[in-house]
């Protein structure tokens, strides 16, 4: 069996091998042979470091030394040097960008410090089918501070000092929202746990509740306490098997550890939850269409007033939050308020969970402070943009969301920054998107979204977000006019002004961010009739370069509508009139003579 | 009272608290425009779903526009209800409304009634800026109601009329955004559900989105066939309603110019509805003693309250939710169907006139009339006891298509022998009134003594659930009234529970009784005009010299000449009926 | 069946459920260190992760190799399910990305048995909040 002294973990991310960190990870093989060491120090390739602007990365363990900026030339150094003789290799330790002083501890650095896992702080670490391993790391701790310590006062006090806001989109602040639910005077008050995530790409909520249902119910439980309630409610998307069935083994143990039921730690606090499904409406994510359909009815908005604190489920002071929300409410309780309200920035405090997508190289689930730049999160953590593309836009707050440029890659990440910049924090979707895409498509791609999804009550969601994607369909398809971007802006506006709920009031973010931002593309479309990142069908062309086509007619045999012509051995021709774009053309061309124009 | 100061169009107001902007603005003469939203007052019918947006309002500091209709005044708010933002929003909501609309106004059945039209005209709209896909339907026919859903704009008014006022739970929204409509379950059509043609979708609905079966022209071939003898009947409620077609004020009685334009319509005799009324009376009265007195003597077999049984959608709606209660109900058939009954017998056989070419056509202010008539117990080998069942509305339209001046029309009587009624039958078609013309009566034959007293003001009102005792000679008689099927359904769950402390319910289906029939002229949600038509009714009742069904000469002539007795064999024969479980 | 009654028993249970998993750490069955979460979250599910959760167990439990295998939720890294989290007596857990079985038996034959690092170690770069 190999005792290996030390390791050197060579980069293996998309990003590091684009910078030669399969030679590296040679070089340093190499380098070990030659020198006998290979017994000793053992090479290995890891998965991405997510810290790709400053590949390759060389981490050196156990003294958990990290080298950026690693070429294949400086294995030799690093062996001499600090394999052999111990001295790091300081001109390739990273420099801290503010200190400008050389770290070279990896836990030292910034960079280690940008994901702060509090909602997720048992995701992937617990057994979520084992209560005890819950209560080992600490869980029901603060239901218990709460009923043996802090009065439902105290407790929501705590809350709202610590400055916690709802995570499920609109930001209101969590502790507020308690406090005015318990001021209001009912015998019969509702716990309810919004798990109806909708937002296309986000999936936070349902990672909480496979990784960590306990937090949930503790944090309702603590709810219920604090507002005088003693039923809970979680509605659940039905598309979520897995994420039900953790939740009600957890509810289960909960039950069988006396920690839901009556009497909950020897006290007079009673408290149970109640699973309700959902079919995965989007617009029930809206708290009053939730609670309609929790009640049997059609899942639709109504107007507040009423709020659900006010009136809710079954005409009962209701208090809706969302899953992150709860999550992040037990470690409130049990570090406190000023610790939580220490990770931030002034107005939205705590950390916030982001489902990164799109066309980003670590795809999944992060957590970091509020005030993380877009910078960071993509670059940092995200591993920076697939395929070594150019970045061009990142979408955040789902189909309620716009579209933020390069020039807000350094905006501090929290609600009202993304609010004033166009966008929203929504539940937490971050779609990255490069220069192949089309923002024009984008956006119909969320107006069609919203169009599904709109429950079709108030007027201009259900027909001015139809007449919006109208517009951007004829543009897409190169039919558009200049009148139609006016029409495009003045719509939007109407919409956002007037309609009934959440949805309608944010559908045309993506429409109105991308106009304002991207207007270069749709004046493309419609002036010049090309899609400049060459994703509208409509707008394409397969043109046969003559000087490579060899007249095999292996296009001819296979364009399905007959818009090729041309005699055998010498140049074909596309017909655009009869082309449908089907690309078939393209893909069996073995010269590599069909170009899109 | 907690009192809220704010500006409305920078005029101050005082307003209680919990006052919406739309009822402050409307009490400082600011008329805000209004769609979906409708509010019965009194009669606790209101639908503001917030769904239109046309009345949207700018108030400042607020983020978005405010719809007025549900958004409560608070203190200090400073509203403009037509800013340029309001103006333009409510215009453009109201273009894409019309965007998704048939522009065949000129043609459609509710043109010139219709909430949206007013709307655009009254705003202007000259133009629709965003075009696009319209949603298409298939149409759906009934014996009573049309549906046309290409016309509907999602004011969700006939779903809370549905639901929430009848609790006949037909019409409910459907799959979601642009696809979004209204319809019976699994979009099955309206005459394979438990629809009860109440038509009171019909008598809310903004657009011609739902309409009756339009039976004028039918009507207009029989009466010009020259092998047929066609008669008419007009209900009780028509004559209180009719003239507002014409322009005249609501409550105006027409029931002289009504007969007049009928023959001058070309019906060869004009009668009475009322006349039948009395008959009702007459059979479903007798019912009532008879029943009533078994039960006083001990017989268990006889089953307390009775119900009366005039109105057709009431009969449809128990026999869809309450199959078990159907023979609580009396037997007697309603007016219409017992006046179709004796016109086709006889009144036939004394004209001398085979039934085949005897055409009854009724006037009601109903919908679910056209349905009863159709259903298959009152026809005789397939020949109808009443051929057509017009609404009001659709008797103004046969008075415009034949140019008569309405309004100038003199005064004519109803024809003999099926035209002369009673006070007692005139208030048939209010709420109350059909139990008050059956005490009336009743109370006479059971004691045996004149009333001195005729106006029963206890059984009389507008509030949905009415009861009343009242003595009979020591007899105390409790009497229940509901109008309105979600009254109705909590007097049938008390008679399910045994807890029904009544000995006669009378039960109308609309709002009102058939004053506020689905086939009235449209009332665009102005309670006003149901009670004016009220009015009307008990001032012709109180005008009549004859106030009690059971000394309506032509009636007792009908049971000497014909019928015999009430109940008798005969009349069991051609005036009741039986009822059908359809659970 | 453990019913806690007071906030004294939880406290207790705490230390208990503790003191077992420290006794996992530092018992004196060093055979018995060896401890495996698989990351099972839906994305882990649907990226095979159930298959090599059973591969892992069948081949230890086959080779005669004496760890503790369980399941939990997801770990964020989506892009490189299924993952897993291994921890070898006294070392500090390696996370690993894109577990198919071949990867499992690698790691089994090369890390577990042999105590070497395998390609794919996905470098963890969080903080917790007891950090």
């Amino acid at each position: 069996m190999a005792d290996y002294k030390m390791h050197v973990l060579v980069c293996g991310g998309t990003g590091c091998k684009a910078s030669q960190s399969e030679l590296i990870k040679k070089n340093f093989q190499n380098q070990l042979e030659e020198r006998g060491l290979d017994q000793d120090v053992q090479v290995i390739h890891t998965g991405c470091f997510g810290f790709c602007e400053q590949g390759p990365i060389v981490k050196i363990q156990p003294d958990n030394t990290f080298y950026v900026g690693v070429t294949p030339e400086d294995s030799r150094e690093i062996v001499e040097e600090h394999l052999i003789k111990g001295r790091k290799v300081e001109r390739l330790l990273y420099t801290d960008p503010t200190t400008l002083g050389q770290i070279t501890e990896s836990k030292n650095m910034d960079f280690y410090k940008k994901q702060v896992r509090v909602a997720l702080r048992n995701c992937g670490f617990i057994n979520p089918e084992n209560i005890e391993e819950y209560i080992g790391n600490n869980g029901y701790a603060a239901l218990g501070k709460c009923l043996e310590e802090l009065s439902p006062e105290q407790a929501i006090q705590t809350i709202i000092d610590s400055g916690l806001r709802g995570r499920g989109g609109g930001g209101f602040p969590t502790g507020l929202k308690w406090d005015i639910t318990r001021k209001v005077e009912h015998e019969q008050k509702y716990v309810v746990c919004n798990a109806d995530e909708g937002d296309p790409g986000a999936f936070m909520d349902r990672s909480i509740l496979e990784g960590d249902p306990h937090t949930v119910i503790e944090a309702m439980a603590i709810c219920g306490y604090c507002i005088g309630a003693n039923k809970g409610l979680v509605y659940i998307r039905a598309e979520y098997p897995l994420a039900i069935q953790r939740l009600k083994t957890a509810l289960r143990q909960a039950r069988q550890y006396g920690l839901l039921g009556q009497n909950i730690l020897g006290t007079d606090f009673d408290f149970d939850i109640e699973i309700r499904y959902g079919a995965g409406a989007f617009v029930c994510g809206e708290e009053t269409a939730l609670i309609h359909s929790m009640e049997g009815k059609r899942g639709e908005p109504t107007f507040k007033p009423p709020f659900p604190s006010q009136e809710g489920y079954l005409g009962k002071p209701t208090n809706v939050n969302n899953v992150e929300t709860f999550a992040n409410v037990p470690p409130i309780i049990t570090k406190g308020a000023e610790w939580f309200s220490s990770i931030g920035t002034e107005k939205s405090k705590g950390t916030k969970v982001f489902a990164l997508a799109g066309k980003i190289n670590n795809v999944g689930l992060i957590e970091v402070p509020m005030g993380t730049t877009l910078r960071e999160v993509i670059y940092d953590i995200g591993g920076g943009i697939k395929n070594g593309k150019e970045f061009k836009s990142v979408q955040t707050g789902g189909p309620s969301g716009g579209c933020l440029t390069k020039a807000f890659l350094d905006t501090p990440i929290d609600y009202d920054n993304l609010l004033a910049a166009g966008s929203m924090m929504g539940s937490g979707g971050m779609i990255v998107m490069d220069e192949d895409d089309c923002m024009v498509s984008i956006a119909k791609f969320y107006l069609e979204f919203t169009l599904d999804e709109s429950c079709g009550k108030c007027t201009p969601c259900r027909i001015g977000n139809k007449r919006l994607h109208e517009i951007l369909e004829k543009i897409t398809e190169g039919k558009g006019t200049p009148e139609d971007l006016t029409k495009l802006r003045m719509l939007s506006h109407v919409i956002k002004d007037s309609s009934l709920c959440g949805l309608g009031q944010t559908s045309p973010n993506p429409v109105l961010s991308t106009l304002d931002n991207f207007m270069h593309e749709y004046e493309a479309h419609i002036n010049d009739s090309t899609c400049p990142a060459g994703q509208c069908k409509a707008l394409l062309q397969y043109i046969i370069d003559d000087e490579k086509c060899t007249g095999c007619t292996l296009c001819f045999r296979n364009c399905p509508v007959g818009a090729i012509s041309g005699e055998k051995r010498s140049p074909h021709y596309i017909d655009q009139t009869l082309c449908i774009k089907c690309g078939a053309c393209y893909e069996k061309c073995k010269f590599d003579a069909i170009k899109i124009a | 009272m907690e009192m809220i100061n704010l500006t409305i169009d920078n005029k101050s107001i005082v307003v209680k608290k919990g006052t919406t902007i739309l009822e402050a603005a409307a009490s400082i003469g600011v008329d805000i425009p209004t769609l979906c939203h409708m509010h019965l007052h009194d009669m606790n019918i209101e639908n503001k779903p917030g769904g239109c947006r046309v009345c949207v309002v700018e108030v400042k500091g607020r983020r978005n526009l405010a719809p007025a209709c549900c958004t409560e005044a608070t203190e200090g708010m400073e509203i403009s209800s037509h800013s340029i933002r309001a103006i333009n929003a409510r215009r453009t909501i109201v273009e894409l409304i019309l965007s998704d609309h048939p522009s065949d106004c000129l043609v459609c059945a509710k043109s010139g009634n219709c909430e949206l039209q007013d709307l655009a005209h009254h705003l202007g709209i000259r133009e629709i800026h965003y075009q696009g896909e319209q949603s298409h339907y298939r149409e759906d026919t009934s014996p009573a109601i049309i549906r046309e859903m290409d016309k509907c704009i999602l004011c969700r008014r006939c779903e809370t009329m549905c639901n929430e006022v009848q609790t006949v739970g037909v019409l409910s929204t459907i799959n979601r955004g642009f696809e979004a409509v209204v319809s019976p379950a699994f979009e099955m059509n309206l005459d394979h559900s438990s629809c009860t043609y109440c038509g009171q979708c019909v008598a809310v609905c903004p657009t011609g989105a739902l309409t009756e079966v339009d039976q004028t022209g039918a009507v207009i071939r029989a009466l010009s066939d020259p092998e047929k003898t066609v008669v008419v009947q007009t209900a009780p409620a028509v004559r209180a309603a009719l003239g507002e077609e014409f322009g005249l004020p609501a409550g105006t009685l027409v029931t002289g110019k009504m007969a007049a334009a009928l023959r001058r319509l070309g019906f060869n005799y004009v009668f009475d509805t009322d006349f039948a009324a009395d008959l009702t009376i007459m059979e479903e009265g007798t019912e009532l003693l008879e029943r009533l007195n078994k039960y006083l003597a001990g017989d268990q077999n006889v089953k307390l309250p009775i119900l009366t049984s005039c109105c057709p959608a009431w009969v449809k709606f128990f026999e869809h939710h309450f199959p078990e209660l159907k023979d609580i109900p009396s037997t007697a058939r309603s007016p219409q169907q017992m006046f179709g009954s004796i016109a086709k017998t006889y009144f036939a056989d004394k004209m001398q006139v085979k039934r085949e070419n005897l055409v009854v056509v009724s006037i009601m202010p109903c919908v679910a009339k056209k349905y009863e008539s159709s259903r298959e117990e009152f026809s005789v080998d397939g020949n109808p006891d009443v051929d057509y069942a017009l609404t009001t509305r659709e008797l103004a339209q046969l008075i415009n298509l034949a140019n008569i001046d309405f309004k100038s029309l003199p005064d004519e009587e109803f024809d003999q022998p099926l035209g002369e009624s009673t006070g007692a039958g005139v208030i048939f078609g209010t709420t109350g009134g059909v139990i008050e013309a059956a005490v009336r009566t009743a109370y006479e034959v059971q004691t045996g003594k004149s009333l001195d007293r005729l106006d029963f003001e206890e059984l009389r009102g507008m509030e949905g659930l009415r009861k009343a005792t009242i003595d009979f000679d020591g007899l105390p008689i409790n009497i229940g009234i509901a109008h309105g099927l979600g009254n109705a359904r909590k007097l049938l769950e008390e008679i399910k529970n045994g807890k029904s402390e009544f000995h006669a319910i009378e039960i109308m289906s609309c709002p009102g009784g058939c004053i506020g029939g689905g086939g009235q002229p449209y009332h665009h949600g102005n309670v006003e005009i149901l009670k004016k038509r009220q009015k009307a009714l008990y001032a012709e009742d109180q005008s009549k010299t004859i106030r009690k069904s059971h000394e309506n000469p032509y009636i007792k002539k009908l049971y000497e000449e014909f019928l015999g007795e009430p109940l008798s064999d005969k009349a069991h024969h051609l005036l009741h009926t039986e009822y059908f479980d359809r659970s | 069946m453990t019913k806690v009654r007071s906030l004294a028993d939880l406290k207790k249970l705490k230390e208990e459920v503790q003191s077992k998993i420290k006794l996992r750490e530092k018992g004196d069955h060093p055979e018995n260190l060896i401890q495996i979460k698989v990351s099972m979250a839906t994305c882990g599910i649907a990226s095979g992760a159930k298959e090599t959760m059973n591969f892992m167990i069948e081949e230890l439990d086959h080779q005669g190799i004496d760890a503790l295998v369980t399941q939990t939720g997801c770990m964020g890294f989506c892009y490189a399910e299924p993952t897993i989290e291994l921890t070898m007596p006294g070392k500090q857990p390696v996370i690993y990305g894109y577990v198919d079985k071949q990867k499992a038996q690698e790691i089994i034959d090369r890390h577990i048995k042999m105590n070497e690092l395998v390609d794919g170690i996905i470098p963890v770069n969080y903080k917790t909040i007891d950090d």
